[in-house]
């Protein structure tokens, strides 16, 4: 009897302490960035781009790569909110449901997800060369556009899958055709769900450095057209990082902080969001 | 007007279907245009025979993956070590014990955690990890490191592949009937007791696509690795020694590739190496997901 107890005693220990552990390393890791960080960040960073010789710790800011990420996770999500709601749409209203290819396309998505950053963006190299493209804002989106897609399909599809089938029938009873139905009433209710997919796959879309490494290329400059090349966040991080200097070194670390604000604001958002929009929802 | 409805609600449906199929065909078309590009390498060499040799000088045209591979198998299998019993331990915690509101309120960090980009993971590897390995982790096994190791990425990878984990396993626990907890627990057995008996059993397949999912997410990880498992092509042979991991070896050449014969095709074929196997965990994880959620489709 007693070691019984003994046993659930020491197991539901054991179970507290490694939860608390793992939130106590994503507070850390926080905590790390912004002690850091924050001495290094002034105002200068976020509102100049770099002037010569920035990378040897001269003047100048990161705004170029601020805005080189937002424009290019913004395109991005943007395609992919255009290609995937089309996708999640057809799997839920249009085709027949369980159907052979429904199953698949899921399936697929699923490992599609699963697939490293790193290899879309060698893929997108390859398109690139294929297409006669080079490193350039458009080809950064498309690869990131590879890379968020099935995050965006199949978290919308896990949402819209779950608007009540009773919905439906009374849209069709009403005479609506399933295109009417599929993007005036489906898609208002899953409203808060695709807003959250749709922040999901900006903030991914921001942070992968991995995939822009080979197609966004890397400039000085705020791109001005969708073929000129693009700096990005993770990617002004990691060659800062790399630097000898260690003023440069303080800089990769505000970068980061100012990486790490936006995915928070994203994050919070979402959750934000994830309240409000539901006007239109039936429970 | 209603014939027009119709019509519209026609090509809306072809335009859609058409999208969608074109979605289910990107698998291929990526592994086919990887191997399109490397097949200049495979043609040089026999393909075991680039995977088993340890020669690396690309100036010399030798590409040998084997120091890479084996960065990737040791700092992926580091990883997995580090990470599984406290994601099993919590994702059962969160799932079994807490309450709702201690799961609520957890699940917001867990997002969190893996919504961070990597390249924040590498920053704080660099800045937390790496002088912890150096300063005291090494010197207290009695060795000398830089510090920048595959324990370093180890460790970084763990924190990476426990939101996977802990969400997939608690996904999986949440199937299980709760029917069969209250029977174990009306025959007297003990919440752990139901929890490792019946729970855990019954769950297995499920917790082990979960551990793949996370194994396949270590293994294709760039940037934080990149950043602190030190890049040095040779065969590693202890978790204090650096590694170059296969998505770090991609990641790190790609402004040199063109400029040295078959380099180019090396790193694709790299690449689709590394999405080949990862494609493979994923395929049987998911598969056994999909047994296990029982959902009709």
């Amino acid at each position: 009897m007693n070691k019984r107890i003994l046993e659930e005693t020491v197991m539901r220990t054991l179970m507290k302490l490694s939860t608390l552990l793992i939130l106590s390393v994503l507070v850390i890791i926080l905590i790390t960035i912004l002690v850091k960080g924050l001495p290094a960040l002034d105002l200068a960073m976020i509102t100049q781009s770099p002037k010569g010789g920035f990378y040897l710790g001269k003047e100048g800011g990161i705004l170029n790569a601020i805005i080189g990420s937002l424009y290019l996770a913004g395109g991005s999500t943007l395609i992919a909110v255009c290609l995937g709601l089309p996708i999640v749409l057809y799997l839920n209203i249009f085709a027949r449901p369980c159907s052979r290819l429904v199953r698949f396309i899921r399936f697929s998505l699923d490992v599609l997800w699963g697939i490293p950053s790193i290899v879309y963006g060698a893929f997108g190299f390859t398109l690139m060369l294929f297409l006669g493209l080079r490193a350039s804002l458009l080809g950064g989106i498309i690869a990131v556009t590879f890379l968020i897609l099935p995050i965006m399909c199949r978290t919308m599809d896990e949402v819209i899958r779950m608007v009540p089938r009773e919905l439906l029938h009374a849209s069709y009873a009403l005479g609506a055709t399933r295109f009417e139905t599929a993007f005036t009433v489906v898609v208002r209710q899953a409203l808060p769900g695709i807003m959250t997919a749709v922040l999901l796959s900006l903030g991914r879309g921001i942070g992968d450095a991995a995939s822009v490494l080979f197609t966004a290329g890397f400039t000085d400059h705020i791109p001005d057209s969708l073929l000129r090349p693009a700096a990005t966040l993770p990617l002004v991080i990691f060659f800062q990082l790399s630097t000898p200097f260690p003023e440069v070194q303080n800089r990769a670390y505000a970068s980061a902080l100012v990486l790490t604000v936006i995915i928070l604001a994203i994050c919070l958002t979402s959750r934000a969001l994830t309240g409000r929009y539901t006007k239109h929802t039936i429970k | 007007m209603n014939r027009l409805r119709t019509v519209r609600d026609t090509i809306a449906s072809r335009g859609m279907a058409l999208i969608t199929v074109a979605s289910g065909g990107v698998l291929f078309l990526i592994i086919l245009g990887l191997f399109l590009k490397s097949r200049p390498i495979l043609a040089s060499g026999s393909f075991f025979g680039l995977m088993a040799s340890s020669n690396w000088h690309p100036l010399k045209g030798e590409f040998g993956f084997l120091p890479f591979i084996a960065g990737t198998l040791w700092t992926t299998g580091t990883a997995l070590i580090i990470a599984v019993p406290p994601c099993i331990l919590t994702a059962i915690y969160l799932s079994e014990y807490a309450s709702k509101r201690m799961r609520q309120a957890a699940a917001p960090f867990i997002d969190l955690l893996a919504g961070l980009p990597s390249v924040i993971y590498g920053i704080w590897g660099v800045l937390a990890v790496v002088p912890l390995i150096k300063n005291h982790i090494a010197p207290a096994c009695g060795v000398s490191s830089s510090g920048y190791s595959i324990l370093a990425g180890g460790i970084v990878l763990a924190i990476m592949i426990v939101p996977v984990i802990i969400h997939v396993i608690h996904e999986v626990l949440r199937t299980i009937p709760v029917e069969l907890r209250e029977a174990s627990l009306a025959l007297g057995a003990s919440k752990w007791q139901t929890v490792r008996q019946v729970v855990l059993r019954k769950a297995l397949p499920g917790v082990i696509a979960a551990v793949v999912l996370g194994l396949s997410r270590a293994f294709g990880e760039t940037m934080a690795v990149l950043m602190v498992a030190g890049n040095v092509a040779r065969v590693p042979g202890s978790i204090f020694d650096p590694a170059y991991p296969l998505p770090a070896l991609i990641a790190n050449n790609y402004g040199e590739m063109l400029s040295v014969p078959l380099y180019d095709s090396a790193l694709m074929l790299a690449s689709l190496v590394l999405l080949i196997i990862v494609v493979i965990f994923n395929i049987f994880s998911r598969l056994i997901l999909k047994t296990v959620e029982r959902r009709v489709c």
